[in-house]
C-alpha cells in the first residue's frame, strides 16, 4: 500500500484478509470487512421489498408505449391513424403535441423528443409516436394501427465515411518529427472495437404524474436526477417547482441510465399530460436493448517511435468514434477517450487526433469507463506488440515507460502526486507470476510446435486440446469530470442536523448497486463520531436534494463525498462551538432541541493548482488519476478457439478505499465487465438495427464465464479531496480487455486487434494468411 | 401481454385426441418456447391451447422391447437423474444438462424440444445420432417416425396437426458409443453455434465401427445426419487417416450459414474439427 498522508477519519478497522466474510447482527459483517456496515439498500433488495419503478402503485395509471421508426433514415411524411379502429379510448401523442422545445436537453440539443411530421428519421428504433391507454392489450391492437408514411432517405454506416462531425480533438506536445528522426523502431496498428450493452438488471421504467398545479413529477429508474429535471422543465415548459423527480429503487446503470433516462420521462410526461392521469412508461428487454445507448464503436490507429531500450519517442494517434445518430454525451465521451488515449506513459512527443461521426445508427452514449476502455485496449495491444518486437517482457517495456512522480502528460499536465503506476505494475506482476507463467506458456507452446505434430490443414484436431496464455495490461483513469466540468456544475451537497435530533445527508447522487446509501453515512459519522448507522440519507427527490451533479465519472465518492465531509466538519465545527467544544456525539441531541435544525450546504470549489483549458486542451485534464494494472489467463480452444478466462489478479488505485468490501466488488464487477466486453459481447448490425437485441442472443458472460478474481487495492490519496478518494467505478473496465487478448495472443500467436476477440475471429486470424497479423515494418 | 388465449385441459389420452380431432391447437407442456410466443412479439400469438400436463401417458422413462422409452413430457432435470437414461443414453442427459438455466431444465420436455424442430435443438442431433424413433398419436392411430426423417423443413416436423408426441424410442444397440458435444458463445444458457452427436458400433480393437451416424444441429435449416462423414468412418478403425477423411468429407458436405450467432466458415471449420477429435479420442492417439 502506498504511503498515506492523510488522517483517516472513517471508521476503518483493522482487517485480516484470512477471515471470512461474517454477517453479524446488529447490519455490520465480521471477518475480512470487520466492523463495515452492510449494503444499507441490501435487506429490502433481498427479501423483495424494495420498490423498483414497475413496483410503483399510482392508482389510474394507464401504460404508455413508443412507436418506433424500422428504418435507418427517412423523412416522415406523415403519421395516420387507421379510420376502422376506435381511438376514443387512448392518448396518442405526436411531436405536435409538445409545448416547449422539441428538443433533449444534452451537449448539443439534436435530439428531438419524437420526430415531427416533415423531419427526419435518424436512426431504427427511433421514437415517432406514443400511444397510452388503460392496459397493455388495448395498446398491442391499437399500436399496429398507428402507420407511419417515409421516404427512404440514404443512410450512413460508416463513421469514417461521414461529413457530419459531432466533435473534434487535437492534442500536441513535443515534435513527431524530431521523435520519430530518433527511432530504432516504428510500430503500426490498427485497433477496432464494437458496440457494448449495458446491461442492467432492471430495464429502463418511468411513471409520469401529473400535478394539479400543471407541473409534473416523475419515478424512474435514473442515475442522474437533474438531469431529466432539467429535460422535463425545458420539453414541457415547466418552473423548476413545477418539475420534480423521485429516484425509484434502481436495478442498475453503468452510464446507461445517464442520459437516456430523459427521453423517457418526457415521454411519460407527454402522454400524462394528454392523458391526464398517471402513465407508465416501463421498457422490456428487447426494446431496452434496441432503442437505448450503447458503448460507442471505435477505430484507433498508432503509431509509435520507440528507441533500441523500449523507451517510447513518439505517438501518434488516430481515434475515430461512432456516434451513432444524435450527439448526446458524444463530445465529451471522445474527450476523455482521446486524453486516455496514449496510455499511462511517458513519452516526450505526442500528436492525438479525435473525432466523432454520425451515423444511421441507434445514438451512442455514456458506458463505464466513457471513451476509455477503447482507448486503452487499442494503446494496450499496441505497447504489447511492441513488446513482442523488441524481445522485451510487456512488463519490462512497461517498467521503463509508466509515469512517475514529476511526469507531464500530453496536455502538459504535471503529476505533482497521487501517482501509482509503478506500483500498481509491480503489484499485478508479483501477484499474477507474471513472468514465471510466461514462460510456462512459452514452454507449452514450444512443447506444441515440437511435438512434431503440425495441424495439417483448417479440419484437423491437434495434440493438445488447449493452449494456455498469460497477459498483462495497464491503465490509468482521469478522476472525475474531465477538464472545468465540475467547476462548471458548481454541485451542492448537504448534510442536515434536523430538528428532532437526526442526522442525515442530502444528495442528487444516486444508488443503483454500486453503494451510494452505504458509504455516505460511513464517510460523515467518521467526521461526526457517530456510529454510521445514526446516518440517514434523504430520499433521492428534486423537493428534497439539492443538486450534487449527475451521479457518473466516478464521482459520487471523490467529488460528493468529499462536499459531505467538508459539510459534516463544519455541521460539527458549528455544533460544538455553541455547546462549549464538547464532542458532537455528546451534544447533538440536546443542541437539535435548543436550536432547532442545522443544515450545512457545501458548494464545490475548484480544486487548487488545477487548471484546464478546454479550446486549447491544454493543462490538467483531471484533477489526479487512477491507476490500474491487469493479469489474466486464459485457454484457448485449439479446436473452436473458444477463450476460456481462467484468472485475473486485478490491482486498482482508488486513492482511498472507503468500504473494503464494496470496492472490491466494483473491482471484480468491472473486471467482469471487461472480460465480457473482450470476448463475447457483441452487437451486430443489419441495415442500422441492432440484430442481436434480445438476452437470447446479446450474451454477457455467466458465472461460469467468471474467472477467479483477485483484487489487490492501493491507496495513493489525491490531496484535493478531503478523504483522498479517486473513484472506482470504472477504471477496473479499462483494463481487463487488452490483458485478455494479450493472453490470447501468449496461448496461440495471433494478435487479435478488434473486439470481441471472438472464436471466428481467432479461427480466423490461426488459419488466415500470418503476414497480416504480424505488426507493420 | 395479450390476454391468455383459451386452453383445454384433457385428463386421458383419448380426450387430447378428440379436442385435437376438433381443429388445430398448441400443445403446452412445459412452455419455454411458448411462452416466448404468447407476448405475440415473436410472431403470431397461439390462438388455442392444449395443456399436456395432467396427460399421464405422456411420462416416465422404462426399458421396453429392447428400448429406452421416455415420454414425451420427460424434462431436462429427469434426463439428467435417470439412472436408465445414464445408462443407456449418456449422451442425452449430457446434452439435456446444457439446455438453459436451471429452471428451463426442470420445465422445459424432450417431447418439446422436438415438437419446437429448432435446428439448433440441442437433444435433436443425440436423437439422429441413436436411431431414435418418435413415436406420434391422434384419433386416426399411432406410429412411429424415425427422428432422422421427423424434421423435414425448417421448424417443421412430421407431425400431423391433429398429432402429438407421445414417447420417444431409443433402440438399445450392443458395443454402442454415443458422444456429444455443443459449441456455444459461453459456457451456459448458450444456444448452440455448433452442436454434435456421433455414434458407432465398436466391435473389438482390430475391426472397424459401423453403425456410424453422424448428427448436427445449428448448421442447415434442420438438424441433420451428415451422410459423407458417415460413409468415411462406417467400416474404418478410428485412425488418423480415417479422422481425416472424415473431418474432410464433413467439411466438404455442410454449407452452413452466417447469422446473429456464428458465420459459416466458423462452423463448417469447428464441425469438422469437433469430429476429427471425437475419432481422434476414440483412436486414443
Amino acid at each position: 500500500m502506498t504511503t498515506r498522508t492523510l488522517p483517516r477519519p472513517i471508521t476503518a478497522p483493522e482487517r485480516s484478509a484470512a477471515d471470512a466474510l461474517v454477517v453479524a447482527p446488529g447490519g455490520t459483517t465480521r471477518g475480512r470487512a470487520r466492523g463495515y456496515p452492510l449494503r444499507r439498500e441490501g435487506p429490502a433488495k433481498l427479501t423483495g421489498a424494495a420498490k423498483y419503478a414497475d413496483d410503483l402503485v399510482f392508482p389510474g395509471a394507464w401504460y404508455g408505449a413508443t412507436i418506433r421508426s424500422t428504418q435507418a433514415r427517412a423523412k416522415l411524411v406523415a403519421i395516420e391513424l387507421d379510420p376502422d379502429l376506435d381511438w376514443s379510448k387512448v392518448v396518442v401523442v405526436t411531436a405536435a403535441d409538445i409545448p416547449g422545445e422539441n428538443l433533449v436537453a444534452a451537449i448539443k440539443e439534436d435530439q428531438p423528443v419524437l420526430v415531427p411530421v416533415g423531419g427526419e428519421i435518424r436512426h431504427h428504433a427511433e421514437p415517432v409516436a406514443l400511444i397510452a391507454a388503460p392496459d397493455r392489450e388495448t395498446i398491442r391492437r391499437l399500436r399496429a394501427g398507428i402507420r407511419l408514411v417515409t421516404e427512404a432517405l440514404p443512410p450512413v454506416f460508416d463513421p469514417e465515411r461521414s461529413d457530419h462531425v459531432f466533435a473534434e480533438y487535437e492534442v500536441q506536445n513535443g515534435d513527431l518529427e524530431v521523435g520519430f528522426g530518433a527511432a530504432a523502431h516504428v510500430v503500426e496498428g490498427e485497433y477496432r472495437v464494437g458496440h457494448q450493452e449495458q446491461l442492467y438488471i432492471e430495464n429502463n421504467a418511468m411513471i409520469a404524474v401529473p400535478g394539479e398545479d400543471g407541473g409534473m413529477a416523475v419515478h424512474g429508474s435514473l442515475q442522474c436526477p437533474y438531469y431529466v429535471h432539467r429535460a422535463l422543465r425545458k420539453t414541457l415548459g415547466l418552473t423548476a417547482g413545477q418539475a420534480r423527480v423521485v429516484q425509484a429503487e434502481t436495478g442498475g446503470g453503468f452510464g446507461g441510465k445517464e442520459e437516456y433516462p430523459s427521453i423517457i420521462a418526457l415521454h411519460a410526461a407527454l402522454l400524462a399530460r394528454k392523458a391526464g392521469r398517471p402513465v407508465r412508461m416501463i421498457y422490456d428487454r428487447h426494446e431496452d436493448i434496441a432503442a437505448t445507448t450503447k458503448r460507442h464503436p471505435a477505430i484507433i490507429r498508432h503509431r509509435t517511435a520507440v528507441a533500441a531500450d523500449g523507451t517510447l519517442l513518439a505517438q501518434d494517434i488516430e481515434i475515430v468514434m461512432d456516434g451513432g445518430a444524435y450527439c448526446t454525451l458524444t463530445p465529451v465521451v471522445l474527450s476523455r477517450g482521446a486524453l486516455h488515449s496514449g496510455g499511462p506513459y511517458r513519452c516526450p512527443n505526442v500528436r492525438i487526433r479525435a473525432r466523432a461521426t454520425r451515423t444511421n445508427t441507434p445514438p451512442n452514449g455514456a458506458f463505464r469507463g466513457f471513451g476509455a476502455p477503447q482507448v486503452e485496449f487499442a494503446v494496450e495491444t499496441h505497447l504489447n506488440r511492441i513488446a513482442e518486437r523488441l524481445g522485451l517482457s510487456p512488463a519490462e517495456l512497461r517498467r521503463r515507460n509508466a509515469y512517475e512522480l514529476g511526469d507531464t502528460t500530453p496536455t502538459g499536465q504535471v503529476l505533482r502526486e497521487s501517482v501509482a503506476a509503478q506500483e500498481v505494475l509491480r503489484l499485478a506482476v508479483e501477484a499474477g507470476d507474471f513472468e514465471l507463467l510466461r514462460s510456462a506458456t512459452a514452454r507449452a507452446a514450444a512443447e506444441r510446435l515440437g511435438s512434431g505434430e503440425v495441424p495439417g490443414g483448417p479440419f484437423r484436431s491437434g495434440g493438445a486440446r488447449t493452449a494456455p496464455g498469460i497477459g498483462l495490461a495497464m491503465g490509468w483513469h482521469g478522476a472525475g469530470f474531465t477538464g472545468s466540468g465540475e467547476v462548471h456544475i458548481g454541485s451542492v451537497a448537504s448534510v442536515e442536523l434536523t430538528a428532532d435530533g437526526r442526522v442525515r445527508v442530502l444528495i442528487a447522487s444516486t444508488e443503483m448497486g454500486q453503494g451510494t446509501t452505504t458509504i455516505f453515512p460511513l464517510m460523515v459519522s467518521g467526521e461526526l463520531g457517530l456510529p454510521a448507522q445514526a446516518v440517514e440519507m434523504a430520499p433521492v427527490d428534486t423537493a428534497i436534494v439539492p443538486d450534487s451533479g449527475p451521479t457518473v465519472a466516478s464521482r459520487t465518492a471523490m467529488v460528493v463525498g468529499g462536499l459531505c465531509i467538508e459539510a459534516a466538519r463544519r455541521l460539527r465545527a458549528e455544533v460544538e462551538a455553541r455547546n462549549d467544544g464538547r464532542p458532537f456525539a455528546e451534544v447533538y441531541l440536546a443542541d437539535a432541541a435548543a436550536h432547532g435544525p442545522t443544515r450545512i450546504d457545501q458548494r464545490f470549489e475548484p480544486y487548487p493548482d488545477i487548471d484546464f483549458d478546454d479550446t486549447t486542451y491544454q493543462g490538467d485534464a483531471y484533477p489526479a488519476f487512477g491507476w490500474a494494472a491487469c493479469v489474466a489467463t486464459v485457454d484457448v480452444d485449439l479446436d473452436t478457439g473458444e477463450v476460456a478466462v481462467r484468472d485475473v489478479v486485478a490491482v486498482d488505485d482508488v486513492g482511498r478505499v472507503i468500504h473494503p468490501i464494496l470496492c472490491e466488488g466494483q473491482v471484480e464487477g468491472g473486471t467482469l465487465q471487461a472480460v465480457g466486453y473482450a470476448t463475447i459481447e457483441e452487437i451486430k448490425l443489419q441495415d442500422g438495427r441492432y440484430l442481436n437485441d434480445r438476452l437470447a442472443t446479446y450474451l454477457i458472460p455467466t458465472a461460469l464465464d467468471a474467472p477467479r478474481l483477485r483484487t489487490i487495492l492501493v491507496e495513493a490519496p489525491f490531496s484535493g479531496a478531503p478523504h483522498g478518494a479517486k473513484g472506482v467505478g470504472e477504471l477496473p473496465m479499462d483494463v481487463g480487455a487488452p490483458a485478455v487478448v494479450a493472453a490470447i495472443h501468449d496461448a496461440v500467436g495471433v494478435w487479435i486487434t478488434e473486439l470481441p476477440a471472438t472464436p471466428e475471429r481467432i479461427l480466423a486470424a490461426l488459419e488466415g494468411p500470418r503476414g497480416t497479423q504480424e505488426p507493420a515494418a | 401481454m395479450p390476454a391468455e388465449p383459451p386452453i383445454e385441459v384433457p385428463v386421458r389420452l383419448s380426450e387430447a385426441y378428440s379436442l385435437l380431432a376438433g381443429g388445430p391447437l398448441v400443445p403446452i407442456a412445459g412452455g419455454t418456447d411458448i411462452m416466448v410466443r404468447i407476448t405475440g412479439e415473436l410472431g403470431p400469438v397461439p390462438e388455442r391451447m392444449l395443456d399436456l400436463s395432467r396427460l399421464d401417458e405422456l411420462e416416465g422413462i422404462s426399458l421396453e422391447d429392447g428400448s429406452l422409452a421416455l415420454g414425451a413430457r420427460t424434462t431436462y432435470t429427469e434426463l439428467r437423474r435417470s439412472t436408465l437414461c445414464r445408462e443407456h443414453a449418456p449422451a442425452l442427459v449430457e446434452a439435456a444438462a446444457t439446455i438453459g438455466a436451471a429452471q428451463i431444465q426442470n420445465r422445459g420436455t424432450l417431447g418439446g424440444n422436438i415438437a419446437n424442430a429448432s435446428p439448433a435443438g440441442d437433444t435433436l442431433p443425440v436423437l439422429l445420432a441413436m436411431d431414435a424413433d418418435i413415436e406420434v398419436g391422434g384419433h386416426r392411430g399411432e406410429r412411429r417416425v424415425p427422428a432422422a426423417g421427423f424434421f423435414p423443413g425448417y421448424r417443421q416436423t412430421a407431425l400431423a396437426p391433429d398429432e402429438l408426441i407421445l414417447r420417444i424410442r431409443i433402440p438399445l444397440a450392443a458395443g454402442r458409443v454415443t458422444r456429444f458435444r455443443k459449441v456455444g458463445t459461453r459456457r451456459a444458457q448458450a444456444i448452440s453455434k455448433v452442436v454434435m452427436a456421433v455414434s458407432w458400433r465398436a466391435h473389438g480393437p482390430s475391426a472397424g465401427w459401423s453403425d456410424v451416424r453422424v448428427a448436427l444441429g445449428s448448421v442447415a435449416a434442420t438438424p441433420i445426419r451428415a451422410a459423407a462423414a458417415e460413409a468415411a468412418l462406417e467400416g474404418a478403425r478410428p485412425s488418423p487417416e480415417t479422422a481425416d477423411a472424415a473431418a474432410e468429407a464433413l467439411a466438404d458436405e455442410l454449407t452452413p450459414i452466417d447469422d446473429v450467432r456464428s458465420t459459416g466458415d466458423y462452423r463448417r471449420m469447428v464441425a469438422a474439427r469437433i469430429l476429427h477429435r471425437i475419432v481422434r479420442d476414440a483412436g486414443g492417439w
